[in-house]
């Protein structure tokens, strides 16, 4: 069942939920696995926020690696997203890093290592989503949780995903149990221009910044298409999608004015600062590359219009997210070093999403763009696993020799890839995050179950014991006649 | 033409055969004969000239149903246009039959066929998104996903009526679940009512009645318990009041959605009402706050009667991997083979034709490269009535064009 992904209709507004954003280290296009980075703190992100644009520290991150012990999970099955799938494999997790990974004598543990039989189960890198409204279309979806489009103007940059978030929703323990330890947490998709993005660890918390990915940039959200038109058609507009078009580019003219102002200022310090904007302060960052455009957009034609936008003003579109059409152009796609976060077989819901194919995925990997398999929908982020499953056989079937590997990297690397995080997760290798999933069967079968989650190292859900297997606020009491 | 298709016989030689009826049969034969099943088993002798589909290595079984959806009612869910399924404007639609709304040309009926479901109930109303709101929603009907005409596709019509009791048809009841639960007795007694004083009525000799007598009318067959009613509810006390209203008015009752019926399995299982129920569902709302994916294998194991659904029409082929996450959330292999063949079909009281591979049944078989269930699995043959489908729709002509770019116009 599709829950919210199209629409809620409210008081006669349709209100639409929707799309993608960004990140922040990131390598080239399908190049190698970088080395990786320095542990990621509170300060490093503090650093980071400081950058923007001159302005001071903002919402910074409150992360903080929770303690755990050294855990050794051993004779499992282990699909590194690296190119490896390891049979009878050990992997250790150590003080929130993969320290190693390979076959029994390869991974010495500690006398103390709090050890996981693995025998019969797979494990694989934590589940990243890089499209999801968890938080801001909380359940149980009453008008009181809508929070995910500020469809008051179609041009809306200044708002912030983060600050609808509710780290209280009751999706994100399932989600959690569902293996997803990163999401991108988006604005829908009724404006032009959403709003920023929040990169989130899936955990429990009190506050959003306590799961803000130190270090991670924001994405920008923006919609193509029908949803924009619908929402606005009737009011101040756009009402087609040369509208659409327009509304874009008046919004990045007005950024591109103000970027210079503050970079001049912020090189010569001549004359009084000038005055703050926040929705051109945003899209400044993303004409400067640090904030990534992730890129509500279902037809082929006007991804093509959205790229010749982004060339006109010079940015990078980092992922078209739903992207039904994205096979119609892999090759452009690939070219531009643009990413396709799709589903693997979501569509005929509306209009423009009649062209939808299972072989989606399949055709952009055979073409040398980069596949992402996404969620948008509450549901479907439990079972990522499963969806990338149903894209790679369906490609297989059709002569498409999708890996294995492959298939994953679909909701792990490259998922990181669009966040920008791919030199921190996504992979199961020495050095990277310990965000790992224990699987009761083959990831790619319909009958396997996220057994235990890690994140950062963090043991955040176990199937097998109710002691780790968080409750939000909201389930407390609740649901249990 | 007839008598071509008449003379048809098929011989699927080979498979693991699931006749769902029986156990599990190896190196089995299913023969196809004038768009019934002729025979199945492990001896059986194959006439010259049937047309003979290997098996061998694959599994056979009868051809999926939904237990609801909107095929054929609802092409695209966002163009008002194209949807057919709602009365608007009554809220006690009883006599509206969606049978004739059904598009026999809907681009979704080969897409789902295609992977292996050949039936499914189209449904006035939504169970999905958005959910209806008024109180009777109308009459479903049953059809196979073949036929150039909505004749040719009808299975049973009507095969129930469906009403809602639930948080999205509150307003139905004038705010509350206790109004829409006084309204559906007032509109059953009206019903009675009307059947007893026909000659009133057309005289004008009685107090307005809560429906229109066409409606009412409708309703009759299901208060003599001739035509099953769906009840589209999902919080424990409104299960409760629908099994109670059932009772009070010797229902045929069918519960749909059941989000918090794995509560109380054992009550369901008295009353002896089976259940529609969607495996993949977990997200709370004040509608169902106990919602979750262990429903339909608690529900079974206390021995309600359970199908399955998948309410998302475009993807009613997505009917074998809510039994696959059935299993893998407690039900039995077996259990959630039934819950999408011969469950359904029993559910909707065309058992002695459909949902088994037994002699004498309609050929509605499905040949898959492995477990049905599994994404690995791919759909082979599938044959409804009878016929091999070919396994073409819009979506494999799209991939055709666009499989090397750039692609052939």
């Amino acid at each position: 069942m599709r829950h919210l992904s199209v629409a809620v209709t409210l008081g006669g507004i349709v209100l639409v939920a929707g799309c993608a954003s960004g990140g922040a280290r990131t390598t080239a296009a399908g190049g190698p696995t970088p080395v990786p980075p320095a542990a990621p703190s509170p300060t490093a992100a503090a650093r980071d926020t400081a950058r923007e644009g001159g302005i001071g520290p903002q919402y910074p991150s409150t992360y903080r690696r929770h303690p755990n012990p050294v855990v050794l999970i051993r004779n499992a099955t282990i699909m590194t997203a690296a190119g490896q799938e390891i049979q009878g494999g050990s992997i250790l997790l150590r003080d929130g890093r993969i320290v190693s990974v390979g076959t029994g004598a390869q991974v010495q543990a500690p006398a103390d290592a709090v050890v996981v039989d693995g025998t019969g189960k797979w494990v694989t890198p934590g589940v990243i989503d890089v499209h999801s409204h968890l938080g801001v279309y909380a359940a149980p979806g009453t008008f009181a949780e809508s929070d995910g489009n500020e469809a008051t103007q179609p041009v809306t940059a200044e708002v912030w995903a983060e600050h609808s978030f509710w780290p209280q929703d009751p999706q994100i323990p399932l989600a959690i149990a569902g293996g997803v330890t990163t999401i991108q947490a988006l604005p829908g998709s009724a404006n032009l221009i959403g709003g920023r993005s929040a990169i989130l660890k899936l955990i429990p918390a009190r506050s959003v910044q306590e799961m803000k990915f130190p270090g991670a940039h924001y994405g920008l959200k923006m919609a193509c298409g029908e949803n924009p038109k619908r929402v606005y058609g009737q009011r101040s507009g756009p009402s087609t999608r040369m509208g659409n078009m327009a509304g874009y580019r008046a919004a990045f003219i007005q950024a591109e004015a103000y970027r210079r102002r503050w970079d001049k200022w912020n090189k010569d310090h001549q004359g009084d600062q000038p005055e703050r904007n926040l929705r051109n302060e945003t899209l400044a960052e993303v004409l400067r590359g640090n904030i990534y455009v992730q890129n509500h957009c279902y037809r082929a034609d006007e991804m093509m219009q959205m790229l010749d936008l982004a060339h006109e003003f010079g940015f990078k579109i980092r992922a078209f997210h739903h992207a039904v059409e994205a096979y119609k152009i892999a090759d452009a796609l690939a070219r531009e070093g643009t990413a396709a976060a799709v589903w693997a077989d979501w569509w005929g819901f509306k209009e423009e999403a009649m062209d939808g194919i299972h072989e989606n995925a399949a055709l952009l990997q055979q073409s040398g763009a980069r596949a992402d398999i996404h969620s948008d929908d509450p549901g479907g982020i439990q079972r990522l696993n499963q969806e990338a499953a149903k894209a790679m056989y369906y490609g297989r079937r059709a002569g498409i020799p999708i890996t294995r590997d492959q298939a994953l990297r679909w909701f792990t690397a490259n998922a990181a890839w669009v966040l920008g995080l791919d030199s921190i997760v996504g992979t199961l290798e020495p050095g990277k995050m310990a965000d790992v999933v224990v699987w009761s069967a083959d990831p790619l079968s319909v009958y396997a179950q996220a057994v235990q989650v890690y994140n950062d190292g963090w043991l955040v859900y176990d199937r097998t014991d109710p002691a780790h297997q968080p409750k939000t606020d909201f389930t407390l009491g609740q649901g249990q006649p | 033409m007839i008598a071509f298709l008449l003379a048809q016989t098929i011989a699927i030689t080979g498979g693991t055969v699931y006749p769902v009826s029986g156990p599990k049969l190896e190196n089995a034969t299913v023969l196809i004969r004038d768009g019934r099943i002729a025979a199945v088993g492990t001896s059986v002798a194959v006439p010259n000239g049937a047309t003979r589909i290997d098996a061998t290595g694959k599994v056979v079984t009868p051809g999926l149903i939904d237990g609801a959806g909107q095929m054929g009612l609802r092409e695209i869910q966002m163009v008002q246009g194209t949807n057919e399924y709602t009365e608007r404007g009554n809220d006690v639609a009883a006599a509206f039959n969606v049978l004739e709304g059904i598009n026999p040309a809907s681009v979704l009926i080969a897409v789902s066929r295609a992977e292996g479901v050949t039936m499914t109930l189209a449904v006035p109303g939504s169970l999905g998104v958005p959910p209806s709101s008024s109180l009777i929603w109308g009459q479903a009907a049953l059809i196979d996903l073949d036929g150039a005409t909505i004749d040719a596709m009808r299975v049973k019509s009507p095969a129930a009526m469906v009403a809602g009791f639930n948080e999205a048809t509150k307003d139905a009841g004038g705010g509350s679940r206790a109004g829409v639960a006084a309204r559906l007795r007032r509109v059953f007694d009206d019903a009675l009512e009307y059947a007893r004083r026909r000659n009133d009525f057309n005289r004008a000799q009685m107090q307005p009645l809560s429906a229109g007598a066409a409606d009412l009318e409708a309703l009759l067959p299901v208060l003599r318990g001739q035509l099953p009613m769906i009840v589209v509810a999902n919080r424990r006390s409104d299960i409760e009041t629908a099994l109670r209203i059932g009772k009070e008015y010797k229902l045929h009752l069918i519960l749909a959605g059941t989000a918090e019926g794995w509560t109380i399995p054992n009550e369901i299982a008295a009353a002896g009402v089976p259940v529609l129920v969607e495996p993949l569902d977990n997200i709370p709302s004040y509608d169902a706050l106990g919602i979750r994916y262990e429903n339909a294998a608690l529900l079974a194991k206390g021995g309600v009667k359970v199908a399955l659904m998948e309410t998302a029409t475009e993807n009613t082929r997505d009917l074998r991997q809510q039994a696959g996450n059935a299993v893998a959330n407690g039900m039995t292999w077996d259990q959630a083979l039934r819950a999408v063949t011969l469950t359904p079909a029993e559910v909707f009281g065309v058992a002695d034709r459909y949902g088994s591979l037994e002699i004498g049944k309609v050929a509605n078989v499905v040949v898959w490269s492995g477990d049905p269930f599994e994404f690995s699995t791919g759909v082979e043959h599938v044959f409804i009535r009878g016929k091999e489908i070919p396994l073409r729709s819009r979506q494999t002509e799209l991939f055709e064009r666009y499989r090397t770019l750039p692609p052939r116009y």
